[in-house]
């Protein structure tokens, strides 16, 4: 389960001749796939479960909640005070204190905090993620299911749109350059590499200042339009006029180093021994570039593309704080502002998922790209 | 090996990007022991709460230097203590009631109006206020008057809710309606010596008056100011030390840790391979900035916890995959098997055969990472996360976006933080890439 992190320019591959009928080829995949989705299935769990540790650490969390509950049921008291009016203090305090401990109940903080970690698991893992405490979804449903369905759609847009553009002009990019390998566009790039110590949100604040504050082209935030347009067309438009600025400030913040790191990738595979063979052989230069340039070069790319995902969908979470963007990462930290636990644990694991499921995308056009797995190398790629 | 760490070291001189990289960040570095010098962390602390002692400058004032580049002079705090002009203060005892007169002289040659007009009183008095009345003369001889008021012991007037001065200025705000020339129609401020009448009468014996008329600017200090009137110099010169510290100690605690446990992995090979291996991978699923906002909602928002919680999470990080897939090409070199062969422990295999031959990948990849936590710090400000108590410029940033400061085109207030943000993140990155070209030879070899 390994390979995919190999630094692309150890060993650059030896073409294997072993020939194996199709039929084990196929099952050797679906079994190297299985063995992969059961591996980052346990990774899951085991990060999931560490989350809800860290969510609940020092009963913090718990003390809070507590101290909640008993506002709530003061407040509720205090609402009630005309009936009880001529009640003696003690039943007032005992009414209280059952009022507490039905809460505390419905709750589930009754049970100790071993046990509970253990039910959060198993309900986060089958995404049944239960009911929010204070929050809810546009429609109003307490459902942290709904409330995360509700919100993943946009953060999905957003991304997706993001990985997309990113990878395929990143790659036309890079073998742009690395056929002009020195040219002046090239230096350029070479200098502005070190445009990407700053993440997207931070291109995004200039961005809006920009276009937004100074020109008044495109909006400072938000989906779509207030009030959004009834015609299915007209909100698709909106929402792409929404979608400008995130997504330019997304791919500012790792363009010019993905391209560059994608560059030397191209130029390291292209001083081969096989290249040069090529050549002698008077292949077209668009032969070579796609078969012995590109293909060889795609896992390394692949992999560094995938880091480079992982970082993104952090990075998403201020971006969409910075555009209003009404996704994921505002709804976690809205959740975290309520202390709503069960938000916060359920956004956390869908962003766990999000992350596996990222990983296993990979491992699949990993698989598709790289003949050492196909072949029966891959599950032991640098041992 | 270390004399050849030193002949590409000086190799590094030729980069230009290199020398423009290190120019940037001892100039920060500067920057970072002066602040720590001229404002200690107490004050520096003491100052970012506000309040009061950002009393006499202005709301949202933009920094001085806009000045430089506008054709018009923008008006600056002017603040005129009774204390620095003693002869324009009279005092006459009759029957135990002393009568006072403060004249004070206000030069305005600026071709804007204050933002904000206050008095500022400061009486000395046992049981029976001060009575006070205020005039405004201006340069060509209108006179504006307040009623008469009584002034507590420290006491702000604010010109701009006296009612019956606004009603002398035909219902404009008075910081306009006293400042600007008549002859026009648009406001337009009449430039010349204007004066502050402040007399009235102290019932006591012993009772003592003073008063500061302070005239607030449009523009104010090098870094502006913001809506609670703090300078925001203060939060972009304490900025440096911690943007700096921050980034590297993370850069070091993480990277190094990194560095050797993925050597550990390499040499032990076996289950403490895999167990590396496996906890890395867990790691990598564990979203790095939710685990950070569920720290900082749920136990301490401090720098210092923050910083523990990065370099926890940083000792396994995904760069493990990259260290390792180097080591496993160290550990098959023919030195390793001679050290091996006579016996070298294994200790001494990871630290002195098999870490320094990697360094010179470790130094440009700490010192271009540098900048990532760098913003790691704004990003978490940004979200509200910033540490509680100190000034830095992930917190400017995020008090700026708060109040909508592109909105309500306060450019400077987010410029700033983003600006210095950039030279840093700029600095170490052009180095590190630079550091990265030079030490690193097959990246050369094109």
């Amino acid at each position: 389960m390994d390979q995919q992190f190999n630094v692309p320019d150890v060993e650059p591959q030896e073409p294997d001749i072993e020939e194996e009928d199709s039929g084990s080829d196929i099952k050797r995949i679906a079994k190297y796939f299985g063995f992969r989705l059961l591996a980052l299935f346990i990774t899951v769990v085991v990060a999931i479960y560490l989350l809800i540790l860290v969510a609940n650490m020092g009963g913090a969390v718990d003390d809070i909640r507590m101290g909640q509950i008993r506002e709530n049921v003061g407040m509720q008291m205090m609402a009630m005070s005309d009936q009880m009016a001529d009640w003696p203090a003690e039943r007032r305090r005992e009414y209280e204190e059952s009022l507490v401990e039905q809460e505390r109940r419905r709750l589930g903080l009754d049970q100790p905090f071993i046990l509970r970690s253990v039910y959060y698991l198993r309900d986060a893992i089958t995404l049944d993620l239960g009911r929010a405490e204070q929050m809810t979804s546009d429609a109003g449903s307490r459902r942290v299911q709904l409330i995360i369905l509700e919100r993943l759609p946009p953060t999905l847009i957003l991304m997706m749109s993001y990985f997309l553009i990113m990878f395929f002009v990143a790659l036309f990019g890079a073998l742009f350059l690395s056929r002009r390998y020195g040219s002046k566009i090239d230096k350029l790039v070479v200098i502005l590499a070190p445009s990407s110590a700053a993440p997207g949100w931070f291109y995004g604040i200039f961005l809006i200042l920009i276009f937004s504050a100074v020109l008044g082209w495109l909006p400072f935030g938000g989906m779509v339009d207030a009030p959004p347009p009834r015609e299915t067309h007209l909100y698709a438009l909106s929402v792409l006029r929404h979608l400008i600025l995130p997504v330019t400030a997304l791919i500012m913040g790792g363009f010019f180093l993905t391209i560059y790191n994608w560059r030397t990738f191209f130029l390291i595979y292209s001083s081969e021994d096989y290249v040069e063979m090529a050549k002698a052989k008077g292949l077209s230069n668009r032969a070579i570039e796609r078969r012995y340039i590109l293909r060889p070069t795609l896992p390394p790319i692949i992999t560094s593309f995938a880091l480079s995902m992982i970082v993104m969908w952090m990075g998403s979470i201020i971006l969409e704080q910075v555009f209003n963007w009404p996704g994921l990462g505002r709804m976690l930290y809205e959740a975290i502002g309520l202390f709503d636990v069960p938000v916060i644990v359920g956004g956390q694991v869908i962003y766990a998922y999000l992350l596996a499921a990222t990983v296993f995308i990979l491992d699949i056009l990993y698989a598709l790209l790289d003949p050492r797995v196909k072949m029966g190398f891959g599950s032991g790629g640098n041992k | 090996m270390l004399d050849r760490l030193k002949k590409r070291l000086k190799q590094v001189k030729q980069y230009p990007s290199v020398i423009f990289g290190i120019t940037l960040i001892t100039i920060l570095i500067i920057t970072a022991i002066v602040a720590v010098i001229v404002i200690p962390y107490e004050e520096a602390v003491l100052l970012w709460r506000g309040g009061a002692v950002w009393a006499e400058s202005p709301r949202n004032a933009r920094p001085t230097y806009v000045d430089w580049f506008t054709s018009e002079d923008l008006p600056r705090t002017e603040i005129i203590d009774g204390r620095d002009h003693p002869d324009k203060k009279t005092m006459e005892s009759m029957n135990g009631v002393k009568e006072f007169e403060f004249v004070l002289p206000l030069d305005y040659q600026y071709d804007g109006f204050p933002r904000e007009f206050n008095l500022f009183f400061e009486a000395e008095y046992e049981e029976t206020r001060p009575h006070v009345s205020v005039k405004i003369r201006t340069p060509d001889g209108r006179e504006f008057a307040t009623d008469d008021f009584s002034v507590q012991r420290d006491s702000i007037r604010r010109l701009g809710q006296l009612t019956e001065l606004r009603r002398q200025v035909d219902g404009r705000a008075p910081r306009i309606g006293i400042f600007m020339d008549p002859d026009y129609e648009d406001p337009v401020p009449l430039k010349g010596e204007y004066e502050i009448v402040v007399s009235g009468y102290l019932f006591e014996e012993d009772a003592d008056i003073n008063v500061r008329a302070v005239s607030y600017g449009q523009v104010h200090g090098f870094g502006g100011t913001d809506h609670r009137r703090r300078d925001l110099g203060v939060a972009l010169l304490w900025g440096t030390p911690v943007a700096l510290m921050f980034g590297v100690l993370a850069a070091v605690g993480a990277n190094i840790s990194t560095f050797i446990i993925s050597a550990v992995g390499v040499w032990y090979r076996g289950l403490v391979d895999a167990a590396i291996q496996r906890i890395s991978e867990v790691n990598m699923i564990i979203p790095n900035l939710p685990l950070l906002i569920l720290v900082g909602m749920f136990y301490s928002r401090s720098l210092w916890v923050m910083l523990g919680v990065i370099i926890v999470k940083g000792v396994f990080s995904p760069a493990i995959k990259t260290y390792r897939a180097m080591f496993l090409q160290v550990r098959e070199s023919p030195f390793i098997e001679a050290a091996e062969s006579y016996g070298t422990s294994d200790k001494r295999i990871i630290f002195f055969y098999m870490l320094p031959k990697i360094i010179p990948t470790l130094i440009p990849q700490f010192v271009t990472v540098i900048p990532t936590y760098v913003f790691l710090e704004a990003s978490l400000a940004v979200l509200g996360l910033g540490d509680p108590v100190l000034p830095t410029w992930g917190k400017l940033l995020n008090d700026a976006l708060g109040e909508g400061a592109l909105y309500m085109g306060h450019f400077y207030w987010v410029l700033q933080p983003a600006f210095l943000l950039i030279l840093t993140g700029l600095g170490f990155a052009m180095t590190g890439f630079a550091l990265d070209r030079v030490l690193n030879p097959r990246l050369r070899r094109q």
